[in-house]
């Protein structure tokens, strides 16, 4: 009885959180005349594949992707790169003041975006980066709070003793991180690539504040640039939105045990 | 002997070495966070046009805000009204979502990722999906309630329902908070419900006695972190209802952001976003002050005084 309530429950919510994708997708690839049937139509008649194409001409798209492509890829290096650096330094490293600069870096955390955004954006213009793709990528290079705690809890939980056969063996700090944690601490990496990948390609704010020529824009500003342009092409919209949707549902269905697995859960307590 | 020891003891300093590896984030934050964030503390003490001349003026832009700027209390009531809502229904449907994830049954990792699939899609796609579900006209919510005989509202263009749409998309990624409280949930010991049940302890209370304490921490996590990010909601209103309609949904963040990219009046937008910090920061506090009466860290179950935070 009680097994049935739960299972109802589950089954209720499931749907709740999942329609929405696929009543976009059947939105897609409905017809105009289906479009605004009433009663809606649940089942088009036929699937109109087609529509993504056309849908993705109707603007330089190709364009956005391509911005959106590089500045994923290229701040996602960064970002694993630098943020695994970062925590080996502090998982590792007996120094002092590190307490405080790692008390520092959590609270940074808490600091809202909007009190950075104003000056930041001065300081990009005054470097000349305003619209350009930089401000997308380059502070991804110097690493992220949230990310280097995760990755530093990670460490911590690879035994010390690896490392001080290495050091025995006469390899340095560096070789220590580059051979041996950077493989051991894959699962962690594979965890902060796809979060930092679903933030750097979802990100609407970044790309609003700093691009303002068309030719710069990402996917996400492409597609609300198109919503204002064409806002009476439900179809269109539809079609583009699943495609926007697509890359990051991609990932995290490969990435999937590895967020689901609670490690940030468990990278929370610590 | 005293050779050895020397050289081990060179060998074993940390040297620079650590300093080389967390140089990246040292550096980055001076540049991208403490710089910025004390400029922005020092514009917010001037009259600051994007081109032209500045002038210092002291507090006056606090004092203007709070003395003489009904929209800067509009739309901070605004954000706290959605605050208000959104972190307790966040809170209350992760927790029971998780609980009902956590009872083991079959299927549950379909389910899961059912719940936390919205949360991988957001920004824009997330915002462009809602519009036609609360469209009035060919809206699928509207049309559901129509089948059940209720006539639905114009949701974002009736004032009175568009805070509650927004908090209702935002809801909707709620996965994030859910998987936190879930992993929680999972790090409880069993022993702990089987000496409960031993006991005739019923389900309600091991609930109310056992998990809601032992989850103490993360509920703190989860809560704080819900504050911030409804006190920082932008996104989905700029895109959802731009502000509408009739300046309903005109969040505190919004209204900053207009402040420095449509007015251009950046030492002003630089003072609100400090109010907006400090208030963060505050709330912040206060919940973590309070959680010493209903956080327990060492896995160690308390009775009524525990369980009534």
């Amino acid at each position: 009885m009680a097994k049935t309530l739960a299972y109802g429950l589950l089954i209720f919510l499931s749907a709740l959180f999942v329609a929405p994708f696929l009543w976009t997708l059947i939105t897609a690839v409905k017809t105009e005349a289906e479009l605004t049937a009433f009663p809606p139509v649940f089942w088009p008649e036929t699937w109109h594949w087609e529509n993504f194409g056309i849908a993705w001409t109707k603007l330089p798209f190709n364009t956005f992707l391509m911005n959106s492509v590089i500045v994923v890829v290229l701040s996602t290096i960064g970002q694993l790169f630098s943020s695994s650096l970062v925590a080996f330094g502090f998982a590792r490293f007996r120094f002092p003041g590190r307490d405080l600069i790692f008390i520092v870096l959590l609270a940074s955390m808490m600091i809202p975006w909007d009190v950075k955004m104003i000056p930041l954006y001065m300081q990009f213009n005054f470097l000349g980066w305003i619209n350009t793709l930089k401000p997308l990528i380059v502070p991804a290079w110097f690493g992220e709070a949230f990310f280097i705690f995760l990755l530093r809890q990670y460490i911590m939980t690879i035994p010390m003793e690896i490392d001080e056969a290495a050091r025995m063996d006469g390899a340095n700090a560096w070789q220590i991180y580059s051979r041996i944690h950077l493989p051991l601490m894959m699962p962690a990496l594979v965890l902060v690539g796809t979060f930092h990948f679903m933030n750097a390609w979802n990100d609407y704010l970044g790309p609003l504040i700093f691009l303002n020529d068309q030719t710069k824009y990402t996917l996400t500003l492409g597609l609300s640039l198109f919503k204002g342009l064409h806002e009476q092409d439900t179809i269109s919209i539809a079609a583009v939105t699943i495609i926007l949707c697509l890359p990051p549902l991609v990932l995290f269905f490969v990435a999937q045990r590895y967020i689901m697995d609670g490690s940030i859960g468990s990278s929370v307590k610590g | 002997m005293a050779d050895v020891r020397s050289s081990r003891r060179r060998r074993s300093g940390p040297g620079l070495a650590p300093w080389l590896f967390i140089s990246p984030w040292i550096f980055g934050f001076v540049v991208f966070t403490a710089g910025p964030l004390a400029f922005s503390l020092y514009m917010s003490f001037f009259d600051w046009p994007i081109v032209g001349e500045r002038e210092f003026v002291g507090i006056d832009n606090y004092l203007t805000m709070v003395m003489e700027d009904p929209q800067f209390w509009e739309s901070l009531w605004i954000t706290t009204k959605f605050a208000l809502l959104f972190v307790p229904f966040n809170i209350v449907l992760s927790f029971l979502m998780a609980m009902l994830l956590n009872l083991g049954l079959k299927g549950t990792g379909v389910f899961r990722t059912a719940f936390y699939l919205p949360s991988v899609i957001s920004g824009v796609a997330l915002v462009t999906i809602w519009s036609w579900i609360y469209s009035s006209r060919y809206g699928l919510l509207n049309y559901l309630l129509g089948l059940t005989g209720i006539e639905g509202p114009n949701w974002l263009g009736d004032p009175s329902f568009a805070v509650v749409a927004i908090v209702i998309a935002s809801l909707w990624g709620l996965g994030g908070t859910m998987l936190i409280l879930l992993s929680g949930l999972q790090a409880i010991p069993k022993e702990l419900y089987e000496a409960a049940r031993i006991s005739g302890v019923p389900g309600w209370a091991q609930t109310l006695f056992i998990t809601l304490p032992m989850l103490g921490p993360m509920l703190l996590f989860a809560i704080i972190t819900s504050i911030i990010s409804a006190f920082q909601q932008l996104t989905i209103a700029l895109l959802l209802t731009k502000g509408g309609p009739l300046g309903s949904t005109y969040f505190f963040a919004m209204y900053i952001y207009d402040n420095a990219f449509k007015y251009f009046d950046m030492g002003y937008a630089a003072a609100m976003s400090w109010i907006m910090f400090a208030l963060v920061l505050a709330m912040s506090l206060l919940v973590l002050k309070s959680s010493a009466a209903w956080v327990h860290y060492e896995g160690e179950v308390k009775g009524k005084d525990g369980a009534n935070g």
